[in-house]
């Protein structure tokens, strides 16, 4: 038998390309911006919005700023005069820290920079020892650095401390605090015995009923009133407490959504194998609760983070309290957008930075169960 | 109890501290105790400090004459008035800036949301670049910057920004109409009142209707004409009592119309863009929880698009949304509190403020200002469970 070739084809043809219109950048173009004409109005519409927001707003900052100088006299241009921030970098880092002693300030943020890489790049050994030691020993060697007054070291009273450093301070102390603190109430939430879980829950919800700002101001009025009068007590340890209370309560209710996640069996399991229920906890239950809810335990942290700004309204000098005061300095009235929008950008970095490094995580727990 | 011990056989035999049920009633007494002690602690200390300093206790300074002003009252106030009146003053200012952060919050969230997931690239990467910015900057440094870097940049009132010379914005505020009622005007709320309750007894007869018939009837179009038409019949039916009181410049300042404080207009833009970007998030991640397959079911079933996003897309969106959002709504009248580092007079600024540093009875007064919020944020969490009870999945 032949074969008419007339009617088959025996060879495959060459998938043909793409017509041009959808292809490359035109068909990016086509697919994305221009499929219809709704669309197309939209896009040019927001290309020139951005556009022009985009001018307006580099002209401000970059085109027609003043960055170099060291008085008012140096702001000459149009548009923002950076030098305001630059006269004042030192005290929005240090606050009124003595200028002979912020090398161990140095040494502290070098340390803290050092520990969160480690934590965050996750090729690193040894992660157990180093949380151990960012959770214990470094607020114990902060501590001592910072305030000083032993080996020699000249002691620095807390109310000379402010700038960036106050806010990474309260920060830091809040988000080693609040974890534990959160972790037992979480426990306590789910707890059969009735007066424990009673209390846990009046605590939760206390907390996360009422405005940060009413805890600061209660911690700030009332907490000496509830001292035996010849104690004195601290404004910042004030301020700290409250945030430590006030945030362990919505840790609290992180991890309670991270235990309600791990099944029944697990627990069981540790009790057939007669493990107490604190082994059962720490061995089994938390070490798998507690990696579910790092996104949510990192989301808190950022609101942490946020928050500590509100320290000011109770006359701590953090970075944004610091900036505030140097706008009222009768040589740099009216230099309020460039302070704020520094401000703002100082906090965005580490917030979105944080917000980066959750989605992170997310992705990478994420792995085995992806719909 | 720890666990129940239906079948321990050796139950009564081992050592007492071995019983699940003794342990677990021994810890919570030593607890309560230990608490108990405690708070024993605390009140016995401020009993003896509050005594050290001479002030007493209890809620007689609530009658007491104010004798401050405040800048904005909803309700009558003088320097005469008591201190129990400015708790009602501070309270109304607060209600007042979180319901307008939150309509504005809720309509800024949704456009954002949407346009986080529409077609169009760039109108979505907008959207992005409008959350990642404004979700990560603390609601403090926002606030100062619309009130010290904006609002205080606008010009004097003599050089006002006008718009059809009814509404004016200079560094005092807002200027605009005032509308003030005639005898009769009160016909016309009553009016809207009768319009509503008659549009819902008619969605209810139209969809009774439906189930019946199976046709439907235009609800929407026809509860709008209700609502706008009756009040308006009735207002005009009256002689139209209403006359607007328009703000004109005398010397310095304006005069007639209502003026708007800078402060609750940076108040509001703040929390309205800040409680925004979270709103957005929320409604993007609902919309996206609906699985597509309900999208393609109805196009199969060739039900018009708006029919599917309004009867199919988004009730099942709601009941992600919902609960999130009310958490959204309960911290933005929390956040409202930030009113005190610009000088609104909101509850905390006004009461936990000044109203404390001149009676100095802090623990009463951070107590009712803690306990307000408190009961708005258990009001709100109550009724979000009976909406959830009630939008719960129903399997059968």
């Amino acid at each position: 038998m032949t074969t008419n070739n007339a009617t088959f084809r025996t060879e495959m043809i060459e998938a043909r390309e793409a017509p041009n219109q959808s292809r490359g950048v035109i068909g990016w173009l086509r697919a994305n911006l221009f499929s219809g004409p709704v669309n197309s109005v939209i896009s040019v519409l927001v290309i020139l919005a951005v556009a022009k927001i985009a001018w307006l707003a580099l002209g401000w900052a970059v085109f027609d700023a003043n960055f170099l100088g060291s008085s008012r006299e140096a702001c000459t241009g149009d548009g923002a005069c950076w030098v305001f921030i630059a006269s004042r970098f030192e005290s929005i880092i240090y606050g009124f820290y003595p200028e002979a002693a912020r090398w161990r300030v140095d040494i502290v943020f070098a340390l803290l920079a050092i520990l969160i890489a480690w934590l965050a790049i996750p090729r690193l050994p040894q992660k157990k020892w180093v949380a151990l030691f960012a959770l214990v020993g470094f607020p114990i060697l902060s501590w001592i650095l910072l305030l000083g007054g032993v080996f020699g070291l000249e002691h620095v009273p807390t109310r000379a401390w402010g700038g960036l450093m106050l806010t990474l301070t309260i920060a830091v102390v809040g988000i080693v605090g609040s974890l534990p603190i959160g972790i037992i109430l979480a426990l306590g939430r789910r707890s059969k015995m009735p007066f424990v879980k009673g209390i846990c829950v009046l605590f939760i919800e206390f907390w996360r009923g009422v405005p940060l700002i009413t805890v600061l101001f209660m911690a700030s009025v009332m907490l000496p009133l509830f001292v035996p009068g010849n104690i004195e007590f601290d404004k910042l340890l004030r301020a700290l407490v409250g945030i430590m209370l006030f945030w362990s309560a919505y840790m609290a209710e992180v991890i309670r959504s991270g235990l309600q996640a791990i099944s029944k069996g697990q627990n069981e399991a540790g009790q057939a194998l007669g493990l107490t229920y604190w082994q059962r906890m720490g061995l089994i239950i938390l070490p798998q609760a507690l990696k579910l809810v790092i996104p949510g335990i990192v989301n808190t942290f950022i609101s942490l983070f946020k928050d500590t700004s509100l320290v000011l309204i109770i006359g701590l000098l953090d970075m944004l309290a610091i900036i505030r005061a140097g706008l009222t300095d009768t040589n740099w009235l009216g230099f309020s957008t460039e302070g704020y929008v520094f401000a703002a950008l100082i906090y965005w970095v580490f917030c979105f930075s944080m917000s980066r490094y959750s989605q992170y995580i997310e992705r990478r727990l994420n792995t085995g169960h992806k719909r | 109890m720890l666990r129940p011990s239906t079948s321990l056989p050796r139950r009564g035999h081992g050592p007492l501290w071995r019983n699940p049920a003794v342990r677990a009633l021994f810890v919570q007494i030593v607890l309560f105790v230990a608490l108990a002690g405690f708070i024993g602690f605390l009140v016995h200390n401020t009993l003896l400090n509050l005594d050290a300093r001479g002030i007493h206790t209890g809620f007689g300074f609530m009658d007491q004459r104010a004798g401050f002003s405040i800048s904005q009252t909803l309700i009558e106030y003088t320097n005469s008035s008591t201190y129990g009146r400015t708790f009602v003053i501070g309270l109304l200012n607060t209600l007042l800036v979180s319901i307008l952060g939150i309509i504005a919050a809720t309509i800024i969230g949704f456009v954002v949301g949407i346009a986080r997931l529409s077609p169009n690239w760039l109108l979505a990467r907008l959207a992005t670049v409008y959350v990642e910015i404004f979700r990560n900057i603390p609601l403090l440094v926002q606030i100062l910057f619309w009130y010290f870097a904006v609002l205080r940049a606008l010009p004097s009132p003599r050089q006002s920004l006008s718009l059809f010379d009814a509404f004016f914005v200079n560094v005092r505020g807002l200027v605009m109409p005032d509308p003030q009622p005639l005898d009769g005007f009160a016909a016309t709320p009553w009016a809207l009142l009768v319009a509503i309750i008659a549009t819902v007894l008619f969605a209810v007869f139209a969809k009774r209707r439906q189930m019946a018939t199976g046709k439907a009837l235009p609800v929407y179009w026809i509860g709008l004409a209700i609502i706008i038409g009756l009040p308006l019949i009735v207002f005009f039916a009256t002689g139209a009592p209403l006359e607007w009181s328009m703000p004109e410049l005398t010397g310095f300042n304006f005069r007639g119309g209502i003026n708007i404080l800078p402060e609750l207009v940076a108040l509001w833009l703040a929390l309205s863009i800040y409680t925004g970007a979270f709103i957005a998030e929320i409604v993007r991640s609902g919309i996206l929880s609906v699985p597509h397959g309900q999208t393609e079911a109805a196009r199969s079933l060739s039900v018009p698009g708006a029919i599917t996003l309004r009867k199919i897309v988004i009730p099942q969106a709601m009941r992600v949304i919902v609960p999130q959002m009310t958490s959204q709504y309960l911290n933005l009248i929390k956040n409202s509190s930030l009113a005190t580092a610009i000088g609104y007079p909101d509850l905390v600024a006004v009461f936990a403020g000044t109203t404390l540093n001149q009676t100095g009875q802090a623990i009463e007064i951070i107590a009712m200002t803690m306990a307000v919020y408190l009961v708005i944020s258990l009001t709100v969490s109550f009724l979000m469970n009976l909406y959830n009870a009630r939008t719960l999945l129903k399997e059968r």
